[in-house]
């Protein structure tokens, strides 16, 4: 369980850093961040819901059964939309309303 | 490395979900000079980093506080406050509303009134909870937020707090901070036992890694009385992810079943702790694994779900898409957690009277930190919150606090000093982090050995967290954050010799799994319808059994 940052799309502005529960991420001297410490990743997300360009991505470790795929959020219309990248190049993207309650 | 003095009326330790309310309420009925010193930043740290799927904890329609206290009584099978349950049970629909306010979207029906899960529970949409209480807090006139400051220790004198000491992580700051009241709100402890994932995936647990115990740890220094650390807690999580199963249980109607098919839950009961129990037998009969059934829910409900964890647990939702297979076309596998300890769920923590006040005069404590008042979740901590955070206002106008000895300063610079300087150690914090895991996985009833253990392994236990402790005396670190490592290592050790003290002293098994003593499998409501307390004297954890309050008892003082 960890996030991976794309150093071409990091526009440096430190908002991953601030977040993160954990200060696991660091920024580096041309203020492009990057993860430190990735095993001590708890996976809660923050960073990757706060990079205003994608550049934060989340997989699962192989220790856990991860496949490979990686995981960003982007903001459209008003939804949170959660896009899922696999190995196999196939994309899944799970709108979610955050004016509506969960069912269960 | 510099030095800042600061001082302040009221300092809150951890801006989580507790420490965020009680500032609001701070804030709110009073004009003190309020401090928050918070070790990530309050936007999401503690328990809401990744959002939470409901409330828990909510007095529904046709139900009284009393029904609360008396299901959470039930579930720790007697070892609760009475106290400590009312009052926070009279203020969970209160803080709820208050949620609402701030902007959380909780589910109604037609008729505008929130719509239940079960007896107690309430629908949300959790996943900006965080978010939305440090906003709050944030706009606040009179609060400060020092974010990335960790505190490592309190100062007191003849018992009264004067204030705390703490580390910037980022900028090599060292914080001597008077207050005239302190409230503790830093959670509870995770990293004690060897986790599910114990490499690359190591920090993918129930509860946040980053809480370490220093509430705790501080506490038992100080000599302050604490309560049931042998009541761990264990969650029931979905395997590998860690992520809840209540959303699936109690939500989907998913029932537990083993590998054959069978739905085992009737046979060891529904308690928090048998759930638990229940998973770990049945595995050990060789009927595991355990799932919790979804094979055929409705596509609804499936993507319903796949929503909801994506609000608080995503990971359980990329594995699910991963494995290219439906919810309703393959069980989920569940597993037990490595054991926590936590006053959210379980009643470890500072004990506390009715007003949240611990025994060191000036500290109040609130959310996980607080014993004897389990099944708080959310909205729990939040009236926890509110209830320290009112005592202590009426403490600040009566009471100011002494000061911070110079002398008391120059000990703590000196021992920063060690840490940062003279000859690189044998050890790293973090190869001493997973020795302590490992001892407590193998003695103290980890996972490893199915959550049991026996005296003569809770000595040696013992024997290696001391081990352990010297070794770490002897640390060094690189910068300020390896700093905080050695600090959080030395809180993990304090609170590991607390659990293995109170393991050893509850000489009975009242929860199975939760404490499993193999020496004393039955129950003895004779000798241990008590409390288990404790307090550190000399640097030994002297036990004190206490009894239970009354039955309704609405009011509870310190005595000796």
């Amino acid at each position: 369980m960890s996030i991976a940052i794309d150093r071409d799309k990091c526009v440096g502005c430190g908002r991953c850093h601030d977040v993160c529960p954990g200060t696991l991420i660091k920024l580096g001297e041309d203020k492009k961040a990057y993860i430190k410490y990735p095993k001590d990743c708890w996976g809660c997300t923050s960073c990757v819901k706060e990079c205003p360009v994608h550049a934060v991505r989340l997989y699962l470790g192989a220790d856990m059964g991860g496949l490979g795929s990686m995981v960003h959020t982007e903001k459209k219309d008003g939804l949170l939309c959660w896009i899922i990248d696999s190995p196999d190049g196939t994309v899944s993207e799970i709108k979610i309303d955050p004016k509506e309650s969960n069912k269960y | 490395m510099k030095v800042e003095r600061i001082k302040t009326e009221l300092l809150i330790i951890g801006g989580g979900t507790a420490g965020c309310y009680a500032a609001l309420t701070a804030s709110e009925n009073s004009d003190v000079k309020i401090l928050i010193c918070e070790k990530a930043h309050i936007k999401r740290s503690g328990c809401l980093a990744a959002g939470v799927n409901a409330l828990n904890a909510y007095i529904t329609e046709g139900r009284t506080p009393q029904d609360y206290v008396d299901y959470a009584k039930k579930d720790a099978d007697g070892i609760v406050r009475d106290d400590l349950l009312y009052t926070m049970s009279e203020r969970l629909n209160k803080v709820t509303e208050r949620l609402e306010q701030l902007g959380l979207v909780i589910l109604k029906d037609e008729n505008g009134k929130y719509v239940a899960r079960g007896n107690r529970n309430i629908k949300i949409n959790g996943e900006n909870i965080k978010p939305l209480l440090a906003s709050a807090v944030q706009k606040l006139p009179n609060v400060t937020i020092f974010n990335r400051v960790n505190i490592i220790d309190y100062s007191v004198s003849d018992n009264r707090i004067n204030g705390a000491f703490g580390i910037g992580i980022e900028n090599d700051t060292f914080y001597v901070i008077e207050a005239d009241a302190v409230i503790i709100a830093t959670g509870g402890a995770a990293g004690l036992y060897k986790p599910n994932n114990p490499g690359f995936s190591r920090h993918k647990m129930w509860y946040p890694p980053f809480n370490t115990g220093a509430g705790y740890a501080m506490g038992i220094r100080h000599g302050a009385e604490m309560t049931t650390f042998e009541m761990r807690f264990i969650a029931l999580r979905c395997k590998d992810t860690i992520a809840p199963t209540g959303t699936l249980a109690q939500g989907a109607g998913a029932k537990q079943i083993n590998s054959l098919g069978e739905v085992y839950e009737t046979k060891y009961g529904l308690t928090t702790s048998e759930r638990v129990y229940g998973t770990v037998s049945e595995n050990l009969e060789g009927r595991g694994p355990c799932y919790l059934r979804t094979e055929g829910i409705s596509p609804e409900t499936e993507e319903s779900l796949i929503k909801a964890y994506l609000n608080m647990a995503p990971s359980q939702t990329i594995k699910w898409i991963e494995s290219g297979k439906k919810i309703s076309e393959q069980n989920v596998e569940i597993e037990g957690t490595e054991p926590y300890i936590v006053g959210g769920h379980t009643a470890s923590g500072y004990w506390v009277d009715t007003n949240r006040a611990t025994t060191i005069n000036g500290l109040f404590a609130a959310g996980d930190v607080a014993g004897g008042c389990p099944q708080k979740y959310v909205t729990g901590a939040l009236a926890e919150g509110e209830i320290a955070a009112l005592s202590a206002v009426k403490f600040i106008k009566e009471n100011k606090a002494a000061g911070i000895e110079e002398n008391e300063v120059n000990a703590h610079i000196s021992e920063i000093e060690r840490f940062m300087n003279g000859d690189k150690a044998q050890f790293t914090a973090e190869q001493l982090e997973e020795a302590m895991q490992t001892a407590m996985d193998s003695y103290a009833g980890g996972i490893k050995t199915n959550y049991r253990f026996n005296e003569k392994q809770l000595d040696i236990a013992d024997m290696k967290i001391r081990q352990i402790e010297k070794l770490a005396c002897g640390l060094r670190a690189g910068d300020f954050q390896e700093l905080m490592y050695i600090y959080e290592l030395l809180e993990r050790l304090t609170v590991c010799r607390s659990v293995i003290a109170h393991l050893r002293a509850r000489k009975e098994t009242r929860w199975h799994s939760f404490a499993e003593n193999l020496d004393y499998p039955e129950k003895d409501n004779g000798n241990f319808r008590k409390y288990v307390n404790s307090v550190m004297e000399n640097g030994e954890i002297k036990i004190i059994l206490r009894e239970l309050t009354e039955e309704g008892q609405k009011v509870y003082e310190h005595c000796n």
